[in-house]
């Protein structure tokens, strides 16, 4: 698509910025003092190989648009999968109605179409429009090549997904922005099976790019040999140790670590209704002073990086803590404007039919000076974890987990035997604070994650260099 | 409902004009509602409806599944072509086929699955029930300060699907929940739990005042919580998270994970795989459950599956194409995304009640721990490796004592299935997965 975001939802759906302008006018009339209109017209197309078969090809068409209306803290919101001026605004008029209380008002509004501040991800040629058989040959190869790593590998699968999404913001500010947003992400998974034993390994990729990604740095060959050797890897794996113990973390997709004890702490409306664990603690001392971490949504081509966020605004990059101290937050418009501080351009959400909410883009810890060997040489007994699934927290009382999926012994400064996946658990507000090295390797991940709030997924990215952590709860079950 | 389903074979015929050799039409109209409450205020309200169309088309043993929300005669002109082009792409799988015509759902029972009383419910109504839960959750305790979200959810959901193979079907289906995340603090220190219901019917819905105190009681509980040392003791699971375990099993014995070899249960059928207290049904015709629907996404009428009986594990949950590759028969348990390929879903999904009630349980427990909240996702299906981080309350003498917080259990599922000790009495269905109280003999704690 050559055609600007403002210009393909004006001129597909016949709407003129007037037209708009009355819409958010409508919205506002039950007394809100902001509305915005969100317009999102999405593909979505997958390939997935299963049993050396590509078993299906799947392709989807969402559009809509939905209506928020804010009237001091309260939101109201209604959506329309009907893009046509009759159906918003009566989805605007069913928003309008939160603000009900209020005085009615007659306010006019004019929208005047803006430019990103930001080009990320200027793709030549959208995957969305290369066919499928290409598709098709890259989830076939890596199916072949993560046989051929070994012979103990006995399944594969395989999935190639990639999504175009064109979205136009329109608020009652009078600002109307665009943006196109590619996304796309390759994984694959292997059972390595040795008479009986079955273990698994993964590996995956992606980012807003397109087919070149998988041509250099995410080739079919990389990702195959890598989830080959975790699930081969893990046939030797011992029980995990029990107990409170030094943990390493490698570089890269462990910084899910930070998204888990820090990040969803310092999302805003969680400090502006004091929910969260780290309200009340701007200022203070979270972390070790090795420690310097940055919710960063500029970074070309990454999964977590926008243009503009799902608000309009544009991304950037924001020092959550700086040197151990706890500097920022997490914010979008309702919070920000609550609060009284400025957008970070973090208010996001899943699609037209949900609230934005202040969300992470791309969440990682800044490189150190230490090198990956004198980093494990210091330890004497604990565990070193280089990939991970998913984690979780509980942002009230800070607890926070994640789980292992490839991680190693550490015995007298050396690296011992893998160990069975285990699951680490801390405490947000003062994991960090035993963080006693931060290695010089810093890798933001593949582009594989995707962040999980009030039932609302998005994409997001992490990173991490190596780090050290004192001493952390391993939920192996070796005592 | 909107749309007719005339309309759905209309496309199932346009795609078989196509070149199709078989193809099959979702269609899934919803509306929703919620209004979310906080500090006596309403916090958000959101209204709306939308409807999406899944259609898939196989095509000389290939296939495709393609879906969008944009119904315009021009899209869906589109979508069947596409449709059947991007099928020709796909590999040869020579197990792909619809259900044989005899198999199909013919009798449509009254499952109870569609409340009028919900579908016409004042808006006023459930604003005033959304604050109800609340103020009686911070009715209970001084110490309940504060609140993480809760409210009153409503939804309507329609479904009509029509196939190459004559089969047409349709139902609709209405559910509520009441919620509340409520915060308890003390010393500076705060805690949040939470409590709910879902149901099908309005009527049945457990009552705000109900819901307030059992949420604010569970995170007053943890107030005061602390680490324990590493070792290993008896595991009670409350409902709650053995509901969760059994989701777990669920994975394990779902036919995709079977397929794929990817489960600690592959060649297990007909094997003890628990504890002789063990019984697991599915059952897709309980009148008015969660987990009911007259017919599955392949088009099979649902039924009742004896999975775990008495520990033995009897029967995995398949659909039409993985009992296929199994060479066993479906339970009807087809799931489908619209732009996917059926994939396996439990209905009903249950551990049978069993004799103890909880208090009993907790009282056989010398020394133990009493799990009532799980996080992560530390839990490998295909090993059966389960190491979850876990909150609860410590047992000493038979007796429940203090709160346990920042620790993991670690354990193997299929040593967990076969410690388990005791079954409590207390099924209730408050989801699509339910459990009673579980007893396991042993499991390490991972803490200090």
């Amino acid at each position: 698509m050559k055609e600007s975001a403002i210009e393909f939802f004006t001129s597909r759906f016949n709407i003129s910025l007037s037209e708009i302008g009355q819409l958010l006018s409508t919205a506002l009339s039950k007394g809100g003092d902001y509305a915005d209109l969100y317009f999102e017209y999405r593909i979505s197309n997958s390939v997935m190989l299963d049993e050396q078969l590509v078993k299906s090809a799947s392709k989807s068409i969402s559009q809509g648009v939905g209506v928020r209306v804010n009237a001091g803290e309260k939101t109201g919101y209604a959506y329309t999968d009907e893009i046509s001026l009759e159906s918003i605004k009566r989805a605007a008029l069913t928003s309008a109605y939160i603000a009900q209380n209020a005085k009615e008002q007659a306010i006019s509004v004019n929208v005047t179409a803006l430019g990103n501040n930001h080009n990320l991800y200027a793709v030549a040629e959208p995957l969305s429009e290369i066919s499928a058989s290409h598709k098709i040959e890259l989830v076939k190869e890596v199916d072949q090549l993560a046989r051929n790593f070994d012979k103990r590998i006995r399944e594969v699968q395989a999935m190639f997904a990639d999504e175009y999404k064109i979205v136009m913001i329109a608020t009652s500010e009078g600002v109307l922005r665009g943006d196109v947003q590619p996304l796309s992400r390759f994984g694959v998974s292997c059972i390595a099976d040795e008479d009986g034993n079955l273990q698994m390994g993964r590996a995956g990729g992606g980012g807003r790019s397109g087919m070149e990604l998988f041509q250099t740095e995410l080739t079919p060959k990389k990702l195959a040999e890598e989830a080959a050797r975790q699930a081969i890897v893990n046939l030797e794996a011992v029980d995990a140790p029990a107990g409170a113990m030094e943990v390493v973390l490698g570089p890269g997709w462990p910084g899910i670590l930070l998204h888990e004890a820090v990040g969803h702490g310092l999302e805003a409306d969680f400090n502006r209704k004091k929910t969260s664990a780290f309200a009340d603690l701007l200022g203070q001392r979270v972390a070790s002073e090795l420690c310097t971490i940055v919710d960063d949504g500029t970074i070309p081509n990454r999964r977590g990086s926008l243009n503009i966020d799902d608000e309009g605004n544009p991304t950037t990059n924001t020092v959550l803590i700086e040197k151990g101290i706890l500097k920022g937050f997490i914010n979008d418009k309702l919070n920000a404007r609550l609060l009284g501080v400025p957008y970070t351009g973090n208010g996001r959400r899943e699609s037209y039919q949900h609230i934005p909410m202040p969300r992470m883009t791309n969440t990682f810890m800044l490189a150190g000076t230490e090198s990956t060997e004198d980093i494990i040489r210091s330890v004497k007994r604990g565990i070193y974890a280089v990939q991970f699934g998913g984690g979780q927290v509980d942002i009230t009382n800070g607890k926070f987990v994640f789980s292992t999926s490839e991680a190693y012994l550490i015995e007298d400064g050396k690296i011992t035997a893998p160990v069975k996946g285990a699951t680490l658990i801390g405490n947000g507000p003062d994991a960090l604070t035993k963080v006693t090295a931060v290695g010089n390797d810093m890798e933001l991940d593949h582009g594989i994650g995707t962040c999980g709030k009030d039932g609302q997924s998005v994409p997001v990215g992490v990173g991490l260099p190596t780090i050290k952590i004192s001493e952390m709860t391993v939920g192996g079950t070796k005592s | 409902m909107k749309n007719t389903k005339d309309f759905a074979v209309s496309l199932v015929k346009a795609a078989m004009n196509k070149g199709a050799s078989a193809a099959e039409v979702m269609i899934v109209e919803g509306s929703e509602f919620s209004v979310g409450v906080r500090l006596g205020e309403i916090e958000k309200l959101k209204d709306a409806a939308s409807q999406h169309l899944g259609l898939r088309v196989l095509w000389e043993g290939r296939q495709a599944a393609l879906a969008t929300s944009d119904f315009s005669s021009e899209a869906l002109d589109r979508l069947v072509l596409e449709a059947v082009e991007l099928a020709q792409m796909t590999s040869v799988d020579d197990q792909l086929c619809l259900p044989d015509e005899g198999d199909y759902a013919k009798d449509w029972p009254d499952l109870a699955l569609y409340d009028s009383e919900l579908a016409t419910l004042p808006t006023d109504r459930k604003i005033a029930l959304a604050l109800a839960v609340e103020a009686a959750a911070k009715n209970t305790d001084p110490r309940v300060v504060n609140f993480d979200g809760g409210g009153f959810d409503a939804a309507c959901r329609g479904v009509i699907m029509a196939n190459s193979a004559g089969f047409v079907g349709s139902y609709e289906a209405t559910a509520c929940s009441l919620a509340i995340v409520p915060i308890a603090s003390e010393n500076g220190s705060m805690q949040q739990d939470y409590w709910y219901d879902n149901k099908r019917k309005f009527s049945q819905l457990e009552s705000p005042e109900s819901i307030g105190k059992q949420a604010a009681n569970r995170a007053l509980r943890k107030l005061g919580g602390r680490k324990v040392k590493t070792q290993q003791v008896p595991v009670i699971f409350d409902q709650r998270v053995a509901s969760s375990l059994l989701g777990d099993i669920f994975q394990a014995i779902s036919g995709d994970s079977i397929m794929r070899k990817s489960s600690f249960l592959v060649g297990k059928l007909e094997e003890k795989i628990a504890s002789d207290l063990l019984t697991i049904v599915d059952d897709g015709r309980i009148a008015g459950a969660l987990g009911s629907r007259p017919f599955d996404s392949d088009g099979l009428p649902t039924q009742r599956t004896e999975v775990v009986k008495n520990g033995q594990l009897n029967s995995y949950l398949l659909n039409t194409y993985t009992a296929k590759k199994l060479g066993l028969k479906s339970t009807a348990n087809a799931s489908r995304g619209l732009s996917g390929p059926p994939t396996v879903t439990c209905n009903n999904f249950f551990i049978a009640a069993g004799k103890s009630s909880p208090k009993e349980i907790i009282s056989s427990v010398k020394t133990g721990f009493f799990v009532t909240d799980l996080m992560g996702f530390g839990v490998n299906i295909v090993t059966g490796d389960y190491s979850r981080g876990a909150s609860g309350i410590w047992i000493e003498n038979g007796e429940l004592t203090f709160p346990v917080e920042e620790v993991t259990i670690a354990g193997n599922l299929k040593e967990m299935l076969k410690q388990i000790e005791m079954v409590g009495s207390d099924l209730d269905f408050r989801d699509r997965i339910s459990a009673p109280t579980l007893k396991i003999e042993k499991m390490t704690i991972s803490g200090e």
